[in-house]
């Protein structure tokens, strides 16, 4: 039995429908993150699934329960605002315990209960104070707690770290993944940042215009995305896209590359990796799909891989990060990113020898941008 | 070559600018001294003059001659002074209470999304464009028992139907209370709804999902939220009712008899038709005391927060 499970939801606002026939079901203890550009539906959905919106179509159980008719209070959730919603007149302590009075839970058992979420997020020292008085950080932890106290069956995250600055929001993020490791809870989780969606989530929704593209584990959604859209959205600085030419025959694919004012380049593409889609597409034009990380550098030190294939490319731009070097480099009709070693002495103008990883390159359909292979 | 030429253009400024400089400055105090002048001499110089006459045997023109604090004395024991105060109080008290209650509760229905929202802000509004006059006189013909309500109701056959507040010494001051009620509380409406406007929608959503129903909502989140408004509204309502004059004149005249009379009424009356302008200007400079006695800890508030904010 799913702890939430979403069958067939649409939503209409006005003559506009936002949520497009959208299914997906998390098990117990499931992070699940959604993640897409503004606009893209996800916090209505998320609203869908608190109950403050109803929806036009479908159905939403949780915990094997229909509850897409039920109020709110009634479904046992909680949720993290992203503008922290604290109740201002209220101290943090009557914040946290007000979900609780709300339930007619005894005095006893919510004093606990503040106190038990007041130690797992290290709040002791701020109770007694009003929201006013705490810092971006601290809100963020109030509104946490406030969720933790209740003990609900689903946790929701609305962009819970989008008010916070760079560093702080690491820390809360790192924060969050211990929390969820520690107590098991089912938590759906809203973000436009494709980082906080890769390194919290057990499984990535990955949405546009209402509907969800792909489902799947931060892995499969970053490696073997099913379109150019969430290729391209996954991932930072993002994949690379290249117009290709597909040439050669089964058993014998190429792709060709024409850039201006260079010689074309021909790269092989892996025999283990062929699709029955690419017979069609010989002589056509395709979108070839790499990571700034499946180039590298040239480097007798590394040896060899078999699979890589070695292009010789002149440099426009590099931009040291500290951990690596991101290249800017003519491939194609326009600029692609590589991304090689800290230790890689290169200099803009010059021409260096890298190589690709054609194993885990991804091909598109120039057209429908479907995946091909 | 550069160091030189900017040298020069910052003197040849620095020359330039000290005439104009010091008009700039001028400029804004000489265009606002006239009005300065003038508040200073009608506002603050009267209240001056109204105190000293306050302090001596004034009757129907200004004397000088100083009795001390005479006049407060005899205010004290006039049995009409203390008809109008009384009513100041029960009027003050029942107009703010009742404008607040029916005000804030007009915002929230207002704020649940519903449709036609602005045509029925602007209804609700429209009687504080009117005057107190008017609403005196509209309300003394509703009130009138044999031109309003009651004889309506009558006419429908109810014929033992009474309502004379208005003739009814006891009761006069609450008709007071009903046309002022009528006529503020659209405007505390409007204080409200804004208020009500500025609360982060999501808070809302988050006590619902806590459980909290809607009416509580309103009690322990969202009212909570208001009180800087309510706090606006009582300051303003409380110095509208102590100045409270035109209304009382318009609907019952004070009457009947002096049953309805308030602070403002009485000292019109003393001052300008009895021939007492010691007595009516002691009774004035009580009725400034009654408002420092709101504005002071209000303006006290206000300039603390303004310098921690």
């Amino acid at each position: 039995m799913s702890a939430l499970e979403i069958r067939n939801v649409c939503k209409d606002f006005g003559s506009e429908r936002v949520l497009k026939d959208v299914s997906l079901a998390i098990e117990s203890g499931e992070f699940l993150i959604l993640v897409g550009p503004s606009g893209c539906g996800k916090s209505t959905l998320m609203n869908a699934i608190a109950g403050l919106e109803p929806v036009t179509d479908g159905e939403i159980l949780i915990a094997g329960e229909a509850v897409t008719w039920k109020t709110p209070a009634e479904r046992d959730i909680a949720m993290v605002f992203q503008s922290y919603a604290l109740y201002p007149s209220m101290t943090v302590r009557q914040n946290i315990s007000f979900g609780l009075e709300m339930r007619k839970v005894p005095r006893a058992e919510r004093e606990a209960a503040v106190e038990r979420v007041a130690d797992l997020l290290q709040i002791s020292h701020l109770l007694d104070r009003k929201p006013a008085q705490l810092s971006g950080g601290q809100r963020q932890r109030v509104a946490m707690g406030r969720a933790l106290a209740r003990e609900p069956k689903i946790y929701l995250f609305d962009e819970p770290l989008s008010n916070l600055d760079a560093k702080l929001r690491v820390d809360m993020r790192t924060e969050i993944k211990k929390l969820h490791q520690r107590l098991g809870t089912t938590i759906v989780y809203v973000t436009h940042d494709q980082i906080e969606a890769m390194t919290l989530a057990d499984s990535i929704a990955v949405m546009r215009d209402g509907r969800i593209l792909q489902l799947g584990t931060p892995d499969e959604v970053y490696n073997d995305p099913v379109d150019i859209f969430v290729a391209g959205f996954m991932g930072s600085p993002s994949m690379n896209f290249i117009a290709a030419t597909l040439e050669g025959g089964a058993g014998d694919y190429r792709l060709r590359i024409a850039t201006p004012g260079e010689e074309d380049l021909v790269l092989p593409w892996p025999v283990s990796r062929e699709t029955p889609d690419l017979a069609q597409r010989v002589g056509k034009q395709v979108v070839l799909g790499l990571r700034p990380e499946h180039f590298s550098e040239e480097d007798e030190r590394l040896g060899k891989h078999d699979r890589d294939t070695p292009v010789s490319v002149s440099i426009s731009v590099v931009e040291p990060t500290g951990a690596d070097i991101l290249l800017r480099l003519p491939l194609g009709t326009g600029e692609v990113t590589a991304r090689v070693g800290p230790k890689c002495r290169v200099t803009a103008g010059e021409r260096l020898a890298l190589r690709v990883d054609m194993g885990r390159a991804v091909l598109f359909d120039s057209g429908t941008e479907r995946r091909l292979a | 070559m550069s160091t030189v030429s900017s040298s020069t253009r910052t003197s040849r400024v620095a020359v330039g600018r000290p005439a104009r400089a010091r008009l700039q400055a001028w400029l804004p105090r000489l265009v606002l001294s006239p009005s300065i002048a003038i508040s200073l001499f009608f506002v603050y110089g009267f209240m001056l003059w109204t105190f000293i006459l306050s302090l001596t045997n004034s009757r129907m023109l200004p004397s000088y001659d100083f009795v001390g604090f005479a006049q407060y004395g005899r205010l004290m024991v006039n049995e009409r002074w203390w008809v109008a105060s009384t009513n100041l109080v029960v009027f003050g008290a029942l107009f703010v209470g009742i404008c607040l209650v029916v005000g804030a509760l007009l915002a929230i229905l207002l704020d649940q999304r519903i449709r036609q929202e602005g045509a029925l802000r602007t209804l609700y509004l429209y009687p504080m464009a009117l005057s107190f006059i008017v609403t005196g006189v509209v309300w003394k013909w509703l009130l009138n028992p044999s031109l309003g309500i009651q004889a309506m109701v009558r006419s429908w056959g109810f014929e033992s139907f009474t309502f004379d507040w208005l003739i009814n010494p006891d009761m006069a001051v609450y008709t007071l209370v009903i046309a002022a009620v009528w006529q503020a509380s659209g405007f505390v409406m409007a204080l409200f709804l804004a208020g009500l406007r500025g609360i982060d929608d999501s808070i809302i959503k988050a006590a619902q999902l806590d459980g909290a129903s809607l009416p509580r909502i309103y009690l322990r989140v969202v009212i909570p939220c208001l009180r800087p408004v309510v706090f606006s509204a009582v300051m303003i309502l409380a110095h509208i009712a102590i100045k409270s004059f035109d209304l009382v004149v318009a609907l019952t005249g004070g009457g009947p008899g002096y049953a309805s009379d308030l602070p403002a009424t009485f000292m019109y009356a003393h001052a300008f038709t009895r021939a007492q302008i010691g007595l009516g200007s002691a009774s004035a400079m009580l009725m400034l005391g009654g408002v420092l006695a709101i504005l002071i800890p209000y303006l006290y508030s206000e300039l603390r927060s303004r310098k921690h904010g």
